[in-house]
């Protein structure tokens, strides 16, 4: 039987952890390298680097942590931040990554999707989708970080990411996002129900009770958690060990 | 102990790389490479895959005088050779992913898409699975039943001879994950990001 995934995500800041783990036998809390290294052996079935460098000039930065980790992580790695062109996503799979994540180049430009599944295969291209709540069961695509309102209906939009080669679908709500007051459910129950593709769930944990949602009433078939892990309060085994105390299954 | 890992220009072969690299450390010389002469003389032979069964045997095609390298290598002349995900899939004699296309042949059987029950079941399948051993295998060596591999893929690999699988995985019907025949394996999952269990396995196959 297939395992519900969990996924901790660094982001990434001039090379750079933002919001690191807070973990004491940590030698230095800002290295990315050092953190997706613990959060591996802590049993993470997949790790996501977000690179929120503002400028572009650093993509060098990024695509460096990415070698580096990938050397020592032996889980998938997943990169997402300013991946705009197919270039980009050379240079990420080339230094290790094993899926990138497209936000704002997808919601500009459809194709690029469909560009970049047919190139490296649907399996290595994810999209992330930042919507938020208009109205009653209506959600709206946001990008830039959230901050540009597009008028693009999320399920519309994600429907068609999957019609253009999407491998999966990273869906953040505007609204939970760093609330810690649970996953928006109802946007992921919408978007799972209307899609054939795994969705990767996201925005909001602050309780192991939230990872459970977000799978069992949600429908994600992974979830994706930044602060819980960083901060110390969980680790990897203890959102595992609670999952499966709960017949959610997840590797143990 | 000299193991090639076939690169011929399709999709992302860096874990791959990185994983036997980790691996073999000290022990064995792992060259990438699609050069003819040089898997020739290799000892063991690692054909990746990502992408579609098409552009994968396309791409294989393209170089020449490497399938018939290959197939000297493994099937004349009975070297190891592991397949991973569509380097398996290319064993079969034909696959229909974009389009019908001719496979290698090594091991007679079609690769086709899983039945996802009518939407059922997501695809592509993407994540940890359990492996159900189904026979002994080398490359299985201090590795338990019902351990977790990682898996992304839509198309399975359907033997004629259900005697080659070594291995299945449960997801909407039992998928063959892993075949063994005489000195050719293959894994529809991948071991190169299955963790501790995927190196293990590696070593497995580099021990042989």
């Amino acid at each position: 039987m297939l395992k519900n995934r969990i996924i901790p995500c660094l982001d990434v800041k001039d090379g750079r952890v933002v919001k690191g783990i807070n973990f004491i036998e940590l030698k230095d809390a800002g290295d990315p390298v050092e953190q997706a290294k613990i959060y591996s052996d802590g049993g993470a079935d997949e790790i996501c680097f977000l690179d929120i460098t503002a400028s572009n000039e650093n993509r060098e930065t990024i695509i460096d942590i990415v070698r580096k980790t990938a050397k020592e992580c032996f889980v998938p790695l997943t990169v997402g931040g300013g991946v705009r062109n197919i270039q980009n996503i050379t240079d990420l799979l080339l230094a290790g990554a094993d899926k990138v994540s497209i936000n704002t180049a997808a919601v500009k430009n459809v194709e690029f999707v469909k560009e970049a599944s047919k190139k490296f295969g649907s399996q290595c291209i994810v999209v992330a989708i930042d919507a938020k709540k208009v109205s009653d069961n209506k959600w709206e695509v946001f990008t830039y970080g959230g901050r540009n309102k597009t008028g693009i209906d999320a399920v519309e939009f994600a429907k068609k990411v999957e019609e253009n080669g999407a491998g999966e679908i990273l869906l953040t709500s505007m609204d939970k996002d760093g609330t810690k007051s649970g996953y928006d459910v109802d946007l992921l129950k919408t978007i799972t129900n209307n899609t054939n593709i795994p969705v990767i769930a996201s925005g909001g944990v602050g309780t192991l009770d939230h990872l459970y949602d977000g799978i069992v009433k949600g429908g994600a078939s992974a979830v994706l958690a930044a602060s819980i892990f960083h901060y110390g309060e969980y680790k990897i085994k203890d959102a595992k060990e609670y999952l499966n105390s709960k017949n959610v299954s997840v590797r143990l | 102990m000299n193991v090639t890992i076939v690169d011929y220009q399709s999709g992302n072969i860096s874990s791959v790389i990185n994983s036997f690299t980790e691996v073999a450390k000290g022990k064995v010389s792992i060259e990438v490479t699609s050069d003819i002469t040089k898997i020739k003389s290799s000892d063991k032979i690692v054909l990746p895959g990502q992408g579609s069964f098409k552009s994968c045997v396309d791409s294989l095609n393209s170089i020449s005088g490497l399938v018939d390298t290959l197939k000297d290598f493994a099937v004349t002349n009975k070297k190891p050779l592991l397949g991973i995900c569509v380097g398996l899939q290319m064993f079969a004699d034909i696959g229909y992913e974009e389009a019908e296309t001719k496979g290698l042949g090594w091991i007679p059987g079609k690769v086709s898409k899983i039945d996802n029950q009518k939407g059922k079941f997501k695809l592509p399948h993407i994540g940890w699975n359990e492996i159900e051993i189904q026979k002994e295998s080398k490359i299985f060596k201090d590795i338990k039943n019902k351990s977790h591999m990682y898996f992304v893929h839509s198309y399975e690999f359907i033997p004629n001879d259900k005697s080659v699988i070594s291995a299945t995985t449960d997801y909407s019907s039992e998928i063959v994950c892993s075949v063994e025949k005489d000195n050719l394996f293959g894994t529809q999952f991948h071991p190169e990001k299955s963790d501790k269990i995927g190196l293990k396995m590696i070593d497995n196959f580099l021990r042989l």
